[in-house]
């Protein structure tokens, strides 16, 4: 049972990934990759960690992917306006899915070869402890997420900002 | 095999109730329109009119389904089977009904006892703005596409209020479970008030109020689909069985946000002075009631609302979202937090 559920889902994060990558249509491949996050979901709650596969869709499918579209829409980018046009953007992306699939490989190696990886357990994806945790061991770097992000708010608030006309005020 | 049963039995509760909540409320909504508006509503088709929505069902499912030409055609189908997706799977974590003994085994009157309950059932609501945003985009026209944009941006300002409002009802319990929720909120205040998540956190829940009016676009937040500005917004271009699952989506979702607000403030199936321990059956009936009636006063009020008031402005809906809303839900959040770690709550 759990291995045809580990198989349905990791066959589609595998598949709708490579919609994402191989799509014409911008939407579609955001449509894809709400698909490959989900799947991915599953696969954490398999692992055990349930609390972590409801973070993922809540906050990157909930929301950071309707952002994605919400953009996508109001810049009205339809099929095809998008291909790998520069190259120094097609080289840029397989340096960097290479150099991903190097660590990933050198982990996957590594784990059949004595180095010690540690298994999520209950005690750091629970709900509980994973908040004393983050309330305790790794408050400090907790802490700095959080100022980064507010940080990236504000700049992002003070670009967007338009500056100031002074316009003669209309007879309301 | 008895747990598949006793699980199977539960999800058919829950469907009968949700699928039988559109009909109802359809008739409810356009008698209730023409009360407020001294008319008479649909009052033809069997006693006070309440086969009218009987009649229309059939009137959908024989209409002809029209998609036009330069649709998106995969997404265009898709969009309206997500759009009740979201309200027939959230209700997996609202228990609807006490612990009952079912021939001498324990049975928990709730589908899934998830640990992460309520954020589980806040991340499968948020997923309900995909089909509104495919049906706008994959119609291919501009109204149905500023619906999208709209949709959009509307429902992922005021999920934030909203789900800052539910964590702030869960901090008291201590738990995400939506049953741990309800039996902390049993029992009451110096003998007469109940022990109601309302009291304490009014601010909270007049914030999930708000909100989920955003949340499932209705009125005086319907912005996604306002007539007068954009034909019939997101699913301007359908017809059919798929325009009325648009329509029995929107209604579903209005249920379950009602149930989950009876359940997160109002002390969901349980009614202090009710005796819940007697015969399985009777135990879960009265449960299942309580739950109803108290949802049933928050359906009747978004009723009330939608012909109350007009619509908003887009602009003005974003500020309250964002400047009034979300502010009072982190204020609420530092209170009851502030309450509950000095042992008043």
């Amino acid at each position: 049972m759990e291995v045809a559920v580990f198989a349905v889902f990791a066959l589609l994060a595998l598949g709708s990934a490579l919609v994402v990558v191989l799509h014409r249509n911008p939407i579609y491949s955001t449509m894809s990759l709400v698909v490959t996050l989900i799947s991915i979901a599953v696969l954490f709650v398999l692992l055990g960690a349930p609390f972590l596969a409801a973070l993922q869709v809540l906050v990157y499918t909930g929301a950071i992917l309707v952002l994605f579209l919400f953009v996508l829409m109001l810049l009205n980018v339809g099929a095809g306006g998008r291909g790998p046009d520069r190259l120094g953007q097609k080289i840029g992306a397989v340096g960097a899915s290479a150099a991903f699939g190097v660590v990933m490989l050198t982990l996957l190696w590594g784990r059949f070869h004595g180095f010690e990886l540690s298994p999520l357990t209950e005690e750091i994806v629970a709900l509980k402890p994973l908040a004393k945790q983050l309330m305790t061991t790794y408050l400090l770097p907790f802490e700095m997420v959080g100022l980064l992000l507010l940080a990236a708010v504000i700049a992002a608030t003070a670009l967007a900002k338009k500056p100031e006309v002074r316009l003669p005020r209309e007879k309301t | 095999m008895f747990d598949l049963l006793a699980t199977g039995a539960k999800m058919a509760v829950w469907m009968t109730v949700l699928l039988s909540v559109t009909p109802v409320m359809v008739w409810v909504e356009r008698r209730g329109a023409a009360l407020i508006q001294d008319r008479l509503g649909p009052n033809r088709v069997g006693p006070l009119g309440l086969f009218q929505s009987l009649a229309d069902a059939v009137k959908l499912l024989f209409k002809e389904d029209i998609a036009t030409l330069e649709s998106d055609k995969f997404l265009y189908t898709l969009a309206p089977m997500l759009a009740v997706v979201p309200a027939l799977t959230t209700f997996v974590v609202i228990p609807f009904g006490p612990d009952i003994e079912v021939a001498g085994r324990p049975v928990s009157l709730l589908v899934s006892e998830a640990e992460t309950g309520a954020l589980l059932l806040l991340a499968l609501a948020s997923l309900g703005v995909y089909s509104l945003v495919m049906a706008g985009y994959s119609a291919n026209n501009k109204y149905s596409l500023m619906g999208a944009v709209r949709a959009s941006a509307q429902m992922i300002s005021y999920e934030l209020a909203l789900a800052l409002s539910v964590v702030a009802a869960l901090v008291p319990v201590g738990s995400l479970r939506l049953d741990h929720v309800v039996s902390y909120q049993q029992g009451t205040w110096w003998g007469f008030l109940p022990h109601w998540n309302l009291f304490p956190q009014f601010i909270g829940f007049l914030v999930f109020l708000i909100a989920s009016f955003a949340e499932t676009n209705r009125l005086p937040f319907d912005l996604p689909e306002a007539e007068s500005e954009l034909v019939a917004g997101y699913h301007t271009e359908y017809s059919s069985m798929k325009f009325s699952l648009f329509f029995m989506g929107e209604y579903m979702s209005m249920a379950t946000l009602s149930i989950l607000a009876s359940t997160l403030f109002l002390g969901g199936w349980h009614l202090p002075g009710l005796d819940y321990s007697g015969w399985w059956v009777t135990a879960a009936t009265t449960g299942l009631l309580v739950l109803m009636a108290k949802a049933a006063l928050f359906l009747l009020l978004f009723v009330w609302v939608r012909w109350t008031f007009p619509r908003f402005r887009f602009d003005q809906l974003l500020r309250l979202g964002w400047k009034v809303l979300l502010p009072l839900a982190i204020a609420n959040l530092v209170l009851v937090a502030a309450l509950t770690v000095s042992g008043v709550l």
